[in-house]
């Protein structure tokens, strides 16, 4: 039995909507061979080994580096095309507010947000799906839609350069592009080596590079997010969201019990008091560290086929990771009516507080213990919880990762052990929903 | 750096008489004074207390922001509560973990209260209090599963663990105790997981925050800008508090922001780039129109556009002729645009200007001045999302 979910997706670029097909001889200033050639785009290059925090900070302070400059060169290019009229709305018009209680989840109204046309589906039992040409990626946005592209520095500087060549040959960039259908403003796609159509999964390069940028922003309320598939990515092409919202999130306000310090100093937590369960990375000797042990932990969960979210908060500090369970438990019919109803999808920025709603009487009657419940509904249970954790932490220290088969042989069968459904027939990337 | 060591300067001078310095530098206690209005919220006072227990010295302490005392053994969480309670404008107690200038960490009670100023009701300066702690808390290393007997003091914001857990993860990192944290590596400092302060140590930086605030409510009865440690009612002129004006601070631009609603639409936040191309001082420009700038020479059609725009809650882009408090004018390139707040309304407009030909607008090097219009005016809106969005202190414990 396959498992797949009506879906109404969000539309991230203005070139998504036309559906696949062949489309040749272009015309549209697309990233393709038809039009990149000459293609021109300011590069921000950020300066490599950041050592990871405080200590001789003082000195860094003292210099003239441009540290809020890519928070100027994001705005200054998200402003631009806003008034250039890019985006399908405006979304510092869409009402918001910090919902009272005791962590401030905050709610927006927003009705342009989803598409009104017929849902897509989209197969969500799957973590890992091999990327498919055919289906929406970002190569075929256009060039318009990117701001800037963003790589590590040769030299150990800041470098910037306003007008520089896009050299697809010679090098892989990584680009930043517009969400057209934003969340907040500033809302944009991190897109790692964007030539090499890789598709959503986590690796060690990718990560540090959302990291690098998290750091680079400087600035607590610029976090970066990850869907894996099946914890709502919409594209198969890996990229990381990010926006501006300055408030804290009220997953950065949950208390959170030490689980452990690994010898790279990085320091693991759990969230204590919080809907959704949940492991903080925070600390490292060096950045590379965190985003080392990070990466491992993803990788091992994509292997296991556990969907899961990531946030990247305090300036890429502390890094949430959240295995989660809801797309499964819709396609098993499993949530009410009412929560499917409002057509919330829990990916990374609703996990950690911030939900946009589509219909006011759900805004009107947005508390806390709504959007607990919600939420609760995404959580892993905590014996599943534990189980993924020792997973985790043997995929850390650097044991081989076992099959999740053997693990849980013995496991009850609430389980959500979901690699014992079949594979898939190979070639036919859709999966159906018994609904 | 020099404009802004003379913004440092004026923040108390203006606020406090001139013995202020010397009253202060009498008290023993280890304290710091900040001002979120100065891009960057940077200390503009240190006691000997505080420089002798973080062994800086103190043109190395002035001007920086408090996040040079934190390292990586700071708990990142610890720093989110005080970043909120300054946006919040609200007092906060906690154990933290800092670091010294030869890089030695210590645990201190940090205790920081907002000084208000009585005329309008927004937090001017932040005090904060370091009180090192003695106590000995629980060490890093090997967890000792078995026990009942530990003692498990967690910090002012931290939860008990509850026995079962810990039992759990012990079962979990069983095997994996060779790879954990083990203190043989070399040159790793062995800190305290989390150390409590004790009763004494709490009173000290009650009666501490209480001697400040006296000196400072005195020496401000001085100059007539009171202050206290309370929030009075609020005036409006100025209505941004602390939290935007924070955020705004981060904006090295120079910009104004003004108030579309309140008759002839004032201005109600004005960047210290501002106060620097225009000569004017923060408390002569806050609650007037901005025609201030206009004079003699001014091109009448432009003041028509620009007003036009302004009705037509539109944005604009002149090149205008403008006059700062000297008499000498310059030319500016000006944007105007709309802001919304959190309603999703247009409530304010933001002016951003920049001095035609002038070398001195720092920091993005590589950007046109289109650009920069519009960073700003970004900027400006993430500040303002979240202005009025219904704050109310949300706290957790």
């Amino acid at each position: 039995m396959m498992l797949r979910i009506k879906r109404v997706p969000t539309i991230v670029s203005n070139f998504q909507a036309e559906e696949a097909g062949a489309r040749s001889g272009c015309g549209r200033n697309c990233l393709k061979s038809c039009c990149i050639q000459g293609a021109r785009l300011p590069l921000y290059a950020f300066k490599k080994e950041n050592s990871a925090n405080g200590g001789k900070a003082a000195a860094e302070h003292d210099k003239e580096s441009p540290v809020e400059f890519l928070d100027s060169l994001l705005l200054g290019e998200w402003e631009e095309r806003m008034q250039r009229g890019l985006f399908r709305y405006d979304v510092t018009a869409c009402e918001t507010k910090v919902i009272p209680g005791e962590y401030g989840f905050v709610a927006q109204l927003n009705e342009g947000r989803h598409l009104k046309k017929r849902p897509t589906e989209f197969r969500v039992d799957k973590v890992l799906q091999p990327f498919d040409g055919n289906k929406f990626n970002f190569t075929k946005v256009g060039q318009e839609e990117i701001l800037f592209q963003f790589e590590a520095s040769e030299d150990g500087d800041v470098q910037f350069y306003p007008n520089a060549p896009i050299d697809v040959d010679n090098s892989s960039p990584s680009v930043v592009a517009i969400n057209v259908s934003p969340i907040e403003y500033g809302h944009v796609l991190l897109i790692p080596r964007i030539f090499e159509c890789l598709p959503q999964r986590i690796d060690h390069q990718s990560f540090l590079l959302a990291l690098n940028m998290a750091a680079e922003a400087a600035n607590p309320y610029f976090r970066l997010g990850y869907n894996s598939l099946g914890a709502f990515a919409t594209i198969n092409h890996l990229h990381f969201q990010a926006y501006y919202l300055a408030v804290p999130f009220p997953i950065e306000k949950a208390p959170t019990k030490k689980v452990t310090t690994l010898q790279s100093g990085v320091k693991i937590s759990e969230l204590v008091n919080y809907p959704v369960r949940g492991l903080i990375f925070e600390g490292g000797n060096t950045l590379l560290d965190l985003s080392n042990n990070v990466s491992d932990a993803c990788i091992c969960l994509q292997e296991n086929n556990i969907p899961y979210n990531v946030l990247i908060a305090d300036s890429g500090k502390r890094v949430f990771l959240l295995p989660q369970c809801y797309a499964e438990k819709q396609a098993l019919g499993e949530v009410s009516a009412e929560l499917l109803d409002t057509q919330v999808n829990p990916a990374v920025w609703e996990i950690s507080g911030h939900i946009v709603l589509k219909r006011k009487e759900d805004f009107e009657g947005a508390s806390e213990e709504n959007a607990w419940r919600l939420l609760a509904e995404v959580s892993l249970s905590e014996e599943r919880f534990q189980e993924v954790n020792a997973l985790i932490f043997e995929a850390i220290s650097g044991n081989s990762a076992l099959p999740v088969e053997d693990k849980i042989a013995d496991a009850p069968k609430s389980v959500r052990g979901s690699t014992r459904r079949p594979t898939m027939v190979g070639g036919t990337q859709e999966c159906v929903v018994l609904q | 750096m020099e404009s802004q060591l003379a913004l440092i300067e004026q923040s108390f001078n203006s606020r406090y008489s001139c013995h202020v310095r010397e009253a202060l530098d009498e008290l023993p206690d280890s304290f710091t004074i900040t001002d979120p209005s100065i891009c960057g919220h940077p200390i503009v006072y240190a006691s000997r207390g505080f420089l002798k227990m973080c062994g800086y010295s103190r043109e190395e302490v002035i001007g920086q922001n408090g996040r040079i005392f934190q390292g990586p053994g700071t708990d990142r969480r610890s720093v989110m509560e005080i970043r909120e309670a300054i946006r919040e404008e609200r007092t906060i107690q906690l154990n933290l973990l800092n670091y010294r200038k030869d890089g030695t960490p210590f645990w201190m009670l940090f205790h920081m209260n907002p000084i208000f100023s009585k005329e309008d009701g927004t937090a001017i300066h932040f005090l904060a209090v370091q009180v090192p702690l003695s106590g000995r808390g629980r060490r890093r290393g090997r967890r000792s599963h078995d026990s009942g007997t530990e003692d498990v003091i967690f910090g002012s914001c931290r939860k008990e663990v509850c026995f079962d857990s810990l039992l759990e993860v012990g079962r979990v990192l069983e095997h994996n105790n060779s790879v954990l944290d083990s203190e043989d590596s070399a040159g790793v400092v062995d800190i305290e997981e989390t150390c409590e302060a004790n009763e004494l140590e709490k009173r000290r930086a009650a009666s501490a925050i209480k001697n400040i605030l006296s000196v400072l409510t005195h020496y401000s009865e001085l100059t007539g800008r009171l202050v206290c440690g309370k929030r009075g009612c609020c005036n409006g002129t100025s209505p941004l508090g602390s939290s935007v004006a924070i955020s705004l601070g981060r904006i090295k631009q120079s910009f104004v922001l003004t108030d579309m609603h309140l008759p002839d639409m004032p201005i109600v936040y004005a960047s210290d780039a501002f106060l620097k191309l225009t000569g004017y001082s923060r408390h002569e420009v806050l609650g007037r129109n901005c025609r201030f700038l206009s004079g003699m020479d001014t091109d009448p059609s432009t003041l028509f556009h620009i007003k036009e725009s302004i009705r037509a809650e539109r944005p604009c882009t002149v090149r205008i002729l403008n006059y700062r408090k000297d008499g000498s004018s310059f030319w500016n390139l000006l944007h105007i645009s709309p802001v919304r707040s959190a309603s999703g309304k247009n409530a304010y407009f933001v002016g951003v200007q920049m001095e035609e030909g002038g070398c001195r607008n720092q920091g993005g090097g590589g950007l046109s001045t289109e650009m920069r219009h519009r960073s700003t005016v970004g900027a400006v809106r993430v500040a303002l999302r979240t202005l009025s969005m219904g704050s109310g202190s949300s706290k957790v414990e």
